[in-house]
Formats: structure tokens, sequence, C-alpha cells
């Protein structure tokens, strides 16, 4: 018998992608880790939408003339593009794709605590995507996202019913994953995983959630009355009819102000996830950073009017505001100091995903400083309304949620794909998207205070420079994006296997394989350890922790 | 496996819980708390939802007090007492449904749904009825709506504001018929489990949906409670 | 800066120096934060970069330091919002005397009606080292009357009145813009404030004048039968409204109002919702008789009856002045 060496034939290990094959077994999934990859399939495809009207919007605003399109179009492309990317994009992003994926797993559990609502939330996703792409194809929506009234109910030419609807079922999706996070981080923890040992993502998807069942239904009624006005001439909003167009205003911001942290906070748990990872140490200020999402969420609710200052409030309501507005300030800073902290004396690794940690820091530090030029009373008046709100509100959601998202993906793509994506390429598109969304966004700052005012589509000559810079870094910005996509699916063919935890990284949903199966866990883990404990993963033995001062 | 194995696992595993327990669940106590939980954060939302109209009536009532009052008094106060009677007797036979799935009484929890789908739509038929008489009074906002020459409670010399009035039935019909409209949700998921309860899915040890079911259901009645005042009862001065 | 590529927009109006004192300092302040941050990342990105054989040192936190970064920030931004408040208040709460200029917003043009009679559309003239105070209302959506030179905004609303102020101190032309999306033409709903020497002014002012706007509407208070029920004694069947401008009105419900120039538009054209103690509710509405800029030019008249010396008060902070006169409501 000869000694020939065996062939060794790799078994190919069950896991949540290869266990069952077929349409029927995707569509009809109530696997979490399934629906979000659904998710994450139809967020980037709204995103390409959103983007492209972006694009358009960047390339009229090249010239001073409105000559690339018409006016009524240029109406509709930012109207929609801002609906496209805040309800079918960001406000989904990372709770659908990376907290319906991640939650079950981070806190030992088997699903979420309702995975059939999983699912349907993802269909009402997809019912209201559907509407929407509808109404874009039909004639589109021209009323600026905030559809204000008498403009949206009773002079606008275009679909806003529709648009409405669409709104109005996506909000119903959000509601209902929010739901379930709720139900599941309170009902679902394995034995051991307390409160104090959840890793920082779930904290922030909790405060999250809190703000999605809260404020969300909020918006869908004001939808049905502004639906109901338009359609019946009711007279809620009209002034004409005796109503108030302020009343819409302050329904509309009361969620649409907590709805910008629901785009943003779990961002930031992802933030601290990948920090603490790549510092190889335990977040600095763990309770803290977990209770400043809470006091976000809360703070969150309670300044909704500061969009209105110069709409016509009192003075008085105007300073109340201002005031609680400085408020909902500290505890984000407060997270960022402690993100900074958990840097020092770490021991930190340079891979894309804490690339973009490092420019969430930066960019979300600058938007949400500028966020205090907007809470002061005496320049809101000459700002709002201006591109220097719309470059704050980028630097957020563009350099901050969007950045922690990408972050996100990178750092859990082996876990969700078993695959790892290429680094150099990875961190070539970071450093392009960073440098890109400056160039774009930055110059809107000058731009603003100089006196351009939003959704112009001409403007005087003298904004002209400025414009051409910001639309060469947009540019930038799309070919950064474009990369993630297209080396995202190449490693899905031909990416390295990923072994279960590439970056030894903490977390319970690292002790799963890479991909994960269907159930997650053989057992259910039973939770000894504190979150975070990279001196163990480091040195396989319990360091002391300091405590300063 | 072979089939008698399978047969085997399957009845084995049946002994060990209840064939309602989903496996995501460790225990049958934690699917139950779970449930729960999730349906009193739904109706969370409902408030929410229904808070954003209650705000608008609340800011127009107090602009448009006079107005207002002319416009409720124009309601039918009786039919508004009878639905809120009825509602508030549905909401008992939802208890007694629940009791009846505790103690295992078979008659008293199928009755017991059955009546208080009656009493929905009870509901629902006075509801029309009142809507029948607004649009024949021509109290239904849009174009063919009047409300001239109506008194203000209090001020018999003065005359409510139509366009003023108008909005106040624009809640009105917004509010009755979001209402409304959850109730039909209701009859929905009480049919369904009229479904349940005949085929004998309920016991004593498993009635969550009946639980949750009748959560939403005396939500929708507390909603009603409160709407009722607020629409029919303002300045009713003898 | 440079005419073709501004970087900070010109500075034409009191107001102006104050916003832009405040935005640099905002600067300062936000420029400082980010170096501090921005300069700790990168030296502890760097120092601490991994390295074999050096382990990361496993902290807790820090109380004291945690109290600290909140508590010196919150300090950094009550500075920040008292100033911004002191600022905003100033710029709400315009002077006793200003000129008075109504301005009707619509799709897609501005119309402006000078007290003293003059009509311009899309463009205002105004004299250097002048209080000028608008008195604006929209014919239809939501617009917004913005002027970057005055670091000065306003939303103009349907159905009611607001009021923005401003004081010009350097003679030029600047942008107008409207900031409040309102349709098709948004963008093209721009115009020029023009601030001239007021010797210049005086000469604009002179040519093609159609009389003050308060006579316009004394003509139209005679027209549309006003001056049946408002009598210039206490005879007739409504309140006399001589000297009723700026001063506290009260209401049969017992509420006690302003009188100022939203009062006067809701009783031109909602009369049964103010009724005034001691009348009965038979004002007919004007709803639909008459156009915005004549009621401008109605509210100007009743305003022009209290007199040089009458209360001008700002439509969104009312002040109660000198009790009733006996012989205007009983």
């Amino acid at each position: 018998m000869s000694m020939a060496t065996p062939i060794v034939t790799p078994v190919e290990r069950e896991d949540y992608l290869n266990k069952e094959y077929g349409v029927a077994s995707w569509l009809l999934t109530t696997d979490h880790k399934r629906i979000a990859l659904l998710y994450l399939i139809s967020i980037t495809f709204f995103f390409f939408i959103g983007g492209f009207f972006a694009l358009l919007i960047r390339l009229e605003l090249l010239t001073p003339a409105g000559d690339l399109v018409q006016a009524d179009t240029y109406n509709k492309l930012f109207t929609m593009h801002g609906q496209v990317m805040v309800f079918f994009f960001l406000i989904p992003s990372i709770p659908a794709v990376l907290g319906n994926f991640l939650i079950p797993m981070m806190i030992g559990a088997k699903d979420l605590a309702f995975p059939r609502i999983n699912l349907l939330s993802w269909y009402l996703y997809i019912i209201a995507g559907i509407m929407m792409l509808h109404c874009i194809l039909t004639g589109g929506v021209d009323t600026g996202w905030t559809f204000y009234t008498p403009f949206s109910t009773a002079f606008s030419n275009t679909k806003v019913i529709e648009a409405g609807l669409a709104i109005f079922v996506s909000g119903f999706s959000s509601i209902l994953t929010g739901l379930n996070f709720v139900v599941t981080i309170h009902r679902m923890r394995a034995p051991g995983m307390t409160w104090s040992r959840l890793p920082l993502f779930v904290w922030s998807h909790y405060a999250t959630s809190i703000i999605q069942i809260l404020g969300t239904p909020v918006i869908a009624i004001t939808l049905v009355l502004v639906v109901a006005e338009r359609a019946l001439h009711l007279g809620i909003f009209d002034p004409k009819l005796g109503g108030d167009p302020l009343l819409f205003q302050h329904l509309f911001w009361f969620y649409s102000h907590p709805a910008v942290y629901i785009m943003i906070l779990p961002s930031m748990g992802v933030v601290s996830e990948v920090i603490a990872c790549f510092s190889r140490k335990r977040i600095f200020g763990y309770h803290f950073v977990a209770l400043s999402s809470l006091a976000i969420a809360v703070f969150g609710f309670l300044v909704w009017a500061h969009h209105m200052f110069v709409a016509g409030i009192s003075v008085y309501a105007a300073l109340v505001f201002s005031l609680l507005s400085y408020s909902v300030a500290v505890p984000s800073a407060v997270k960022v100091f402690n993100w900074t902290a958990t840097l020092y004396k770490g021991s930190i690794h340079y891979d894309a995903p804490m690339l973009y940690a490092f420019g969430f820091l930066g960019l979300f530090t600058m938007g949400g400083l500028t966020g205090l030029f907007l809470a002061a009373l005496g320049i809101d008046v000459h700002v709002t309304d201006t591109y220097f709100v719309v470059a704050h509100f980028h630097y957020i959601m563009v350099g901050g949620a969007l950045m922690g998202y990408l972050g996100g993906l990178h750092f859990w793509w082996p876990k969700i794909s078993g695959r790892l994506y290429p680094e150099g390429w990875a961190r070539l598109a970071a450093l392009i998207v960073f440098v890109g969304f400056n160039l774009t966004f930055f110059p809107q700052f000058i731009l603003g205070y100089v006196g351009m005012p939003r959704r112009y589509y001409q403007y005087p000559g003298e904004f002209q420079v400025l414009n051409v810079m910001s639309t060469a870094g947009a540019t930038v910005l799309g070919i950064g994006y474009l990369l993630p996509m297209i080396y995202f699916l190449w490693s899905m063919r031909y990416g390295k296997p990923a072994p279960d935890n590439p970056w030894k990284a903490a977390g319970l949903e690292w002790q799963t394989q890479s991909p994960p199966t269907t159930f997650n866990f053989e057992k259910e883990p039973v939770v000894t350890w504190e979150a975070y404990n990279y001196d163990e993963i480091d040195t396989g033995h319990k360091e002391e922790v300091k405590v300063v001062g | 496996m072979s089939d008698s194995q399978a047969t085997a696992q399957t009845s084995v595993h049946e002994d060990l819980h209840s064939p309602a327990l989903l496996h995501h669940f460790a225990t049958e106590e934690q699917q139950r708390n779970a449930s729960s939980f999730g349906m009193w954060i739904f109706l969370g939302t409902e408030v929410m939802f229904f808070g954003g109209l209650f705000v608008s009536y609340l800011i127009y009532r107090l602009w448009y007090f006079g107005d207002f009052g002319a416009a409720s008094k124009s309601i039918d106060a009786g039919l508004g007492a009878t639905n809120t009677a009825v509602l508030i007797c549905s909401s008992l036979t939802v208890v007694l449904a629940i009791w009846g799935a505790q103690i295992a009484n078979r008659k008293l929890m199928i009755g017991s749904l059955i009546l208080t789908m009656l009493f929905g739509l009870a509901f629902l038929g006075i509801k029309g009825k009142e809507y029948k008489d607004k649009f024949e009074e021509h109290h239904v906002p849009g174009a063919s709506f009047s409300f001239e020459k109506v008194p203000i409670p209090g001020h018999p010399d003065q005359y409510a504001n139509p366009r003023h009035a108008q909005i106040f039935f624009a809640l009105y019909f917004v509010m009755t018929g979001l209402h409304a409209l959850h109730m039909v949700v209701g009859l929905g998921i009480f049919t369904w489990l009229l479904i349940m309860a005949w085929k004998g899915r309920f016991t004593p040890e498993y009635h969550t949906p009946l639980e949750i079911g009748g959560l939403y259901w005396h939500f929708v009645d507390i909603i009603w409670i409160y709407l009722f005042p607020l629409l029919y009862l303002i300045d009713r001065h003898p | 800066m440079f005419d073709n590529f501004p970087l900070w927009p010109a500075r034409a109006s009191t107001a102006a120096g104050n916003v832009d004192a405040l935005y640099i300092f905002l600067i300062i302040v936000s420029g400082m934060m980010t170096l501090l941050v921005f300069t700790a990342i990168v030296i502890f990105a760097a120092r601490y970069r991994h390295r074999r054989g050096v382990l990361a040192e496993q902290i807790e936190g820090s109380i004291p330091l945690e109290v600290t970064w909140s508590i010196i920030p919150l300090g950094v931004f009550m500075v920040i919002f008292v100033w911004g408040a002191v600022v905003y208040f100033h710029s709400r709460t315009p002077p006793r005397d200003a000129t008075d200029v109504y301005v009707v917003a619509k799709q897609w043009m501005w119309k402006l009606q000078h007290a003293e009679g003059q009509r311009e559309i899309n463009s205002l003239h105004i004299p250097v080292d002048r209080d000028v105070r608008l008195i604006m209302t929209s014919q239809d959506v939501i617009h917004s009357f913005f002027v970057p030179a005055f670091r000065m905004k306003q939303d103009v609303l349907p159905g009611r009145y607001t009021t923005a102020w401003f004081h010009a101190t350097k003679a030029g032309t600047y942008h107008l813009f409207c900031a409040e999306y309102c349709g098709t033409q948004h963008s093209g709903m721009i115009g020029d404030i023009v601030v001239m020497e007021p010797a210049q002014y005086e000469a604009w002012m002179s040519g093609g004048n159609t009389g003050p706007l308060s006579a316009t509407g004394e003509k139209l208070f005679a027209e549309l039968g006003c001056a049946t029920c408002h009598r210039s004694d206490t005879q007739g069947r409504g309140p006399t409204l001589q000297g009723v401008f700026g001063q506290p009105v009260q209401l049969q419900d017992g509420r006690i109002v302003t009188a100022d120039e939203n009062y006067i538009r809701e009783s031109i054209l909602d009369p049964g919702s103010k009724i005034v103690n001691g009348f009965k509710p038979v004002m007919p509405t004007f709803q639909g008789l008459v156009n915005e800029e004549q009621v401008n030019a109605l509210v100007a008249y009743v305003k022009s009856l209290s007199g040089a010396s009458a209360v001008k008060t700002n439509t969104a902070m009312a002040q109660p002045t000198a009790p009733a006169k006996g012989n205007q409501v009983q």
C-alpha cells in the first residue's frame, strides 16, 4: 500500500446561507440573519436611487443658471433625494441590517422575540418602497421631504398623497422593528447577560428602538392628516379654511427631530464595538456611554421646535427650545470624549473598520459642533434654511451615520458572509470617502453663512466657486461608495474564507461560526464575563482593571 | 430517519412542551411574557398615534372655544352614550371569554367571543347611523359643508363661525373614523380568535392570543372613552 | 471679500455685527474643541499603535473626568445660549419709532408697500440709518424674507402677520432671498434691498407718489362702509377706532388682548372671533372682499388714528401699555 497523502476535501459546514436554497426559502424566512440580508439588498438599492438624485442635484448646481433640469424637476429631485435617503435608507440601515443580524447573537438568543413580525417589517418596507418607486416613476413629488403645509396640502400639483402613504407604510416597518428589539433585549438575554454586560451596540439600539416606538406614530398621524386634508379639503392646516400651518410643523418635527437620533444612535453603537476591538480594551466609561444613549433618546423628544425659530413661534418658546437643545449636546460630547479616552493606552490597529471609526469621530465631532451654532438663536436666524443646515445634517448623517454603517459592514462582514473583504481596497475606500466627504460638504458651511438658501436650483454667480468644489467632492465621494459595493460582491465569491473570529473580538456573536448556523448557538451560552473582556482574550487571563481618579 | 422514528420523536417532543411553544423561546413563560410585552408596546405606539389627533383637537378647542361647543352640540350624544355602553359591555365579554379559557369552559369562552363581536358590530352600526345623519345635515367637511346660523352655547346672540366648526367636524370624522377602523381590525382579530377557540387551541395553560387580543380590544374601548366626552359632551349646558 | 468668491456676507446692518461676533466666537470654540479632539486622537493613535508584546491597559473609566467633561461643555453651552438669546431678543424687538413697510409675499414675488405710499415689486428702497419694520403676510404658501447682509430672516405666513426689523448701516444693494421652499420658482423669488443715503432716498420717494398708505386705507374705510359703525364718536354700533391701536382691549369673554396689527387684521377678516366687551357680534366678515394689500392699507389707517405718539408694538411680543381710555371700550 502506498503512503499517499490523504486528500482532505473541505467539508462545507452548514450555515444560515446554505441551509436551504430557493427563492421561497428566502422570501418566507423567519431567520433574523436572512431577513438582515434581504434588508441589505433593498436598502442598498434605495441608496443608489437617492444617490442618483443627489448626483443630478450637484450637477445642476455646477452652474448658477438653472440649465440642466427644469425648476419643477429640480424640486422633485431634492424632495425625493431626501425622502428616499431618510425613510428608505438611513432609518432602516443599521438597525434593519446590522441590528437584525447581530442583536440576537450578541445577547445569546436564537432569534428575535418575534421572527414573523420581523419578516412582516421587511415586507412593509418593500411595499412602501414599491409605492415610493411608483410615485417617483409616475411624476414624483415636489414638496421637499418636510412637506410643509399649505404648500403640500393645497398648492402642490404632484403626487403628495402617494408619497405620503408610502412613508406611512414605511413607518410601520420601523415601528415593528423597534418593538421587536425592545422585547428581545428585555426578554431574550441568555443567562448571565445582565444589562451591564450588554455590548454598547445593543444599548444604542435599545435607545433607538424607544424613539422608533414613541416617535414614528406621530409622523404617521401627521401623514394621515395631510393626506386627508389634501383629498378632502378639511382645513386643519390651511389658514384659508381656519387651520394653522404651524400646527403641522409642530407635529412634523415632533417626530422628525427624534428621527435624526434614530439615524445616528445605531452608528454610535457600531463605533463603540469597533473602537473597543481595535484598541483591544474596554470602552472608557461604559456606563456613561450606555446611559448617554438613553439620555439622547429622551432629550431628543424635547427639542423639536428648534427647527422653527423663524417660523413664527413666540420668543419665549424659542428660548425654551434653544436651552433644551444644548442639553442634548452634552451626552453626545460625553460619548466622543469616552471614545477618545478609550484610545489612550490601547493597542491600536488600523484595519478598515477602525479607519471608518476614526472618520466618524472626526466628522461627527464637526457636525455636532455646528449643531451648537444652529441652537444659538441669534445665529440660527441667519443660517436656518441655508446651506449651513444642509452641511450640518450631512456631516452627521453621512459623515456620522453612513461612516458607522460602512465601518460596521466591514467589521462584521466576515461573520455575515464567511468571507474576508480585501483590506487594502477597503482602507483606500475609507480614505476616499473621508476626503470626498469633506470636499463636498465643508464648502457648504461657507455657502450657507454667505447666504445661499436651500432648495435653490439657480443662484447668484458669486456662489459658483463653492458649489463647484462641492460637486467635485461629491464625485470623489461617489467613487468611495462604489468601491465597497464592488469588493463586497467580489468577496462573496473570491474572498478568502473567514475564520470564526478574525478580529479576535469580544462579543457572543464572534463565538458563533462564520457564517453562523440558523439557530446561532449549539447550546444556550451562559455569560460570566464583562463586555469587552479584551484582557482575557489577549492574555488568557483577567487583568486588573484600572479606575482613574 | 424513518417515519415511525420521526413520529415517535415528535410525540416525545410534544410531551416536553405545548405545541404552541415557538422554538426560539426557551420556555413557555418567556414566550407568554414576550407576547404580552410586545402587545403593550404596540398599544403604546397607538397612544402616540391617536395622541397627535388629541393634541390637534385640544389646540383648536382652546382657540375656537364657542364654535367647537356649537358643533359638538349638534352631534347626537344619545347615540354616543349608547355606543359607550356597548363598548364597555364588549370589554366585559372579552374578559369573560378569557375567564372561560382559564376555567376550560368552552361554552363561556366561545359565547363571550361571539357576544363581543356582536357588540362590536352594533357599535359600527350605530356609528354608521351617526355618519349618515351628519351627511344629511351637511356637516361633512368639503364642498357641501354648511353650518349657518348655529348659536354658540351660552351666547344666543352669536353664531358659530362655519370655518371653525368645519375643523371640529374634520377632527370628528378623522378621530372617530380612525377609531372605527381599529374596531374593524379588532373584529378581524376576533374572528381569527373565534376560529382558533372553536378548534380547541386554547387551554387553561395556553390562551395567550386571547389575552393579547383582549388587550387590543380594551385599548380601542379606552380610546372611545376619551373620544366620547371630548367630542360629544363639551358645552352641554342645560 | 472677493467679489466673485465671497467667503463672508456683507455686513450692512446693526444686527450683522452682533451675529458675526457670536459666529466668530463659536468658530473659535468649535475650532479649539475640534483641535483638542483631533490632536488627542492622532497622538493616541500613533503613540499607542499596536506593537508586538505590548498589551492594552484596561481602564474602566473615571467619574471625575466624566463629570468634568460634562460640566465644562455644559457651561460653555450656557454661555453660547445666553449670548445667542440676547442677540435674538434684540433682533426680535423693533424700536418704537420704526418706519413700517408692509410686505405681501406670493408665489413667486415680493410686493412691498411703504407707509409713505410707494409700492415696489421685488425690491425695497430704504434709507441708511433708519429703523425699518416689516409687517408681512403671504397670499398663498409659507415664504421667508431673508436678507443675508442684514443677518435677518423671518418666515412669512398666510393668514397672519409676522414682523421683522432692521437698521441698515451701509449704502448698497443687497440680496433678498425667499428662504422657505414655496414651489416652482422658489429660487427665482429674489430681489434687491437698495440702501440709499438719506438725500437720495428722499429723491426716490418723491418721484411717483400715490399718497401715504394710511390715506389709501382711509378711502377704503369709507368705501367699504366701515365708517357707518366705527364712527369717530362712541355712538356707533362698533367701537370707535380712535387711539385704539396698541392699547389693551377687553373682550366679551373677559380676556384682554392688545390691539396690534394681527388683531386689526383678524377683526376685519374674522370679526366673530373676538367681540369687544359691550358690543354685539354684528360685524360682517370682509374675507374675500379685500385683498392683502387692502388689508395692509386699512391697518395703516387704523394705526394712523392713534397719532404719531402711539405705541408701536411688535406683534410677536405684545406689551400692554396705559390702561384703556374711558371713551373707547366699555
